[in-house]
């Protein structure tokens, strides 16, 4: 009989993601690597400011919850002053790629040993479907309303291509969410970066191509094949840094 | 006793380490320089952390960080990179985290001057960050006392579990003095940081900070509970000094180093037979109001000196109750008063009186 259970490492609580956004299965997975590793209990968590700010609710470890864009920052803290723990921080596009870009290209290049998971859904989605720094060419957001334009906006801004040309980067993998072998996928890319923690090699970036059906006014079903089809060519997948195949 | 002579930003380095410090996160600015210098090379001795982070925004990100995970924590800058911090400041105020911020004042606004001021008295009183909060602000006059504050300012932090500023102006961050390092300071009781984040396996529970709070009447609550702490700062964490009080003709009111040259100037003006005293808040958040229902009848005014355009001025007029002429004289932009312009103030009072 094979039996279905909630992770160790999730609360007993609903969460406040909006239905079919891809945020609650992420959860579940770093939750469910966490268990694995047997590292819950000396795991510290750091939420950031969007979506994913209640993340503290939703993890059995412990958790703090930071500035907006200030998590790797605050991860840095926590880790120098407590290199036996494991160290994670869970963040937006918004919040690490435009905010928080300073902080965590500075943490990635001191090869700070802690682990980011980064949920790239092309936009804003706590405030309300604005345009972020990965927002697609010609996406309609609320405040790109006739579609993002490289000359006013810029391009989408490649936060795993970026990091991976960072020295302190040891891991650094580009997954998506948008089908079970991706997500199969998402799990592993995730156990290999904390892996990587908590053998000291140092910092890991996982960046998760996931969907915000609600601000991109779409069906779940119809957000994951919007992601598949127009994110992934311009985000591709796969390994970008892996400081053991390097060497 | 083992007095030796040391520049002022090396003893606050030296004092914060004898306070127990765990861990440092700054970022370069003028003129506490020193500090980061200093200590990137003792905490590292120390086997403690130190980190040039950066930014100031990376800084403080960091104290927050370091300090939920329950340990001594400072940073320090000057003027434009503590506006730099004020948003983190919040978030410690507001999670109830402990930490000391060094803030050695230059002169503004702007990018400004590096020379000494004591232009940022709202920015730490009143502080820059956003909503209902306090940081306890300590002025110190000498590298001696600054070195006793700083070993204080930790024991604060921690029993109250705020942020605590030292508010030092160029002057005492660049001049050396003799110091005593070993000299005594009062032993406090801080009980033990059980809110810390040391992961599950090293206490009950789930321990989980945050200042978020969606739901008005939690904020509300949360709020009040704020409030009550900082009635009890009030109530115990007042200091000031007074000085030649009895029968005073005038009393100057300063804080920090003009408060010692305000000290030659009433010596000056003893000479002309003018009685003058002095009132030195130490605390300028908690603000020693209580020092001002002591000035004696024989007061006929208050003189307020600062290097500033007049802003510990407010908290005078506030604490004055309408009581005695109010008179302001300050110097800005990095211009120290000499005690001499302190002695025409007084003798010219009536000129300098914004509130009679």
């Amino acid at each position: 009989m094979i039996k279905y259970e909630r992770s160790q490492g999730l609360t007993d609580v609903h969460t406040h993601y909006c239905p079919g956004c891809t945020h609650g299965m992420l959860h579940k997975l770093v939750a469910e690597v966490l268990e694995e590793l047997g590292v819950l209990g000396k795991t510290i968590g750091v939420a950031s400011v969007g979506c994913s700010v209640f993340a503290y609710e939703y993890f059995e470890t412990d958790f703090i919850q930071a500035p907006h864009g200030r998590a790797c920052a605050v991860a840095t803290g926590i880790k120098r002053v407590s290199p036996d723990r494991v160290v994670f921080t869970y963040q937006g596009d918004g919040d690490l790629g435009s905010i928080g870009i300073a902080e965590s290209i500075h943490a990635a290049n001191r090869g700070e040993n802690i682990t980011v998971i980064l949920a790239n859904n092309a936009t804003y989605g706590m405030t309300g479907g604005q345009m972020a720094p990965t927002s697609l060419v010609g996406q309609v957001t609320t405040t790109s309303q006739l579609g993002r334009n490289v000359a006013e906006h810029g391009s989408p801004l490649k936060i795993s291509e970026i990091f991976a040309q960072i020295n302190g980067a040891a891991y650094v993998e580009r997954v998506a969410m948008t089908d079970i072998s991706n997500i199969r996928k998402t799990k592993k890319a995730i156990k290999k970066a904390f892996t990587y923690q908590l053998e000291g090699k140092g910092f890991s970036l996982i960046e998760v191509i996931s969907t915000c059906p609600i601000n991109w006014g779409m069906k779940p079903r119809e957000a994951l094949d919007w992601a598949k089809e127009n994110m992934i060519p311009i985000y591709p997948l796969g390994v970008y840094k892996d400081v053991m195949k390097n060497d | 006793m083992n007095k030796v002579l040391m520049k002022g930003n090396e003893a606050i380095a030296l004092a914060a380490i004898a306070a127990g410090l765990d861990a440092f996160f700054g970022y370069p600015i003028t003129p506490q320089n020193e500090i980061p210098e200093y200590l990137s090379k003792y905490m590292h001795e120390k086997g403690r952390v130190f980190v040039q982070a950066e930014s100031e925004v990376a800084a403080i990100n960091m104290v927050y960080g370091a300090a939920a995970a329950g340990k001594r924590v400072m940073t320090s800058s000057s003027s434009v990179g503590i506006a730099l911090k004020q948003e983190g400041i919040s978030y410690l105020a507001g999670a109830e985290l402990p930490c000391v911020v060094v803030s050695v004042m230059r002169a503004g606004p702007g990018l400004g001057g590096i020379q000494p001021s004591q232009a940022d008295y709202f920015q730490a009183t009143r502080g820059g960050g956003n909503g209902d909060y306090r940081v306890v602000v300590l002025a110190p006059e000498s590298i001696q006392e600054t070195v006793d504050l700083m070993k204080q300012a930790f024991d604060i932090a921690d029993i109250y579990r705020n942020p605590v500023m030292i508010l030092a102006d160029g002057l005492i961050g660049q001049m050396m003095e003799s110091v005593d390092m070993d000299k005594p300071v009062k032993k406090r009781h801080v009980e033990p940081k059980t809110y810390a984040l040391t992961g599950t396996d090293s206490h009950e529970g789930r321990n989980v900070i945050t200042s978020l709070g969606l739901d008005p009447v939690y904020l509300e609550k949360h709020n009040n509970a704020l409030k009550d702490k900082y009635n009890q700062i009030i109530k115990h964490e007042t200091a000031y000094e007074m000085f030649n009080m009895e029968h005073a003709e005038y009393v100057i009111v300063a804080y920090g180093t003009v408060a010692r040259i305000v000290r030659s100037a009433l010596d000056m003006l003893k000479e002309k037979g003018i009685h003058v005293g002095l009132i030195r808040p130490i605390s300028l958040w908690p603000y020693p109001r209580k020092a001002f229902d002591l000035i004696p009848k024989t007061c006929k005014g208050i003189l307020v000196t600062e290097m500033s355009m007049g802003q510990m001025l407010d908290d005078v007029l506030i604490s004055n109750k309408g009581r005695f002429p109010v008179g302001f004289y300050g110097r800005a932009g990095g211009m120290v008063p000499g005690p001499e312009e302190i002695v025409d103030a007084i003798l010219n009072f009536k000129d300098k009186v914004v509130e009679s």
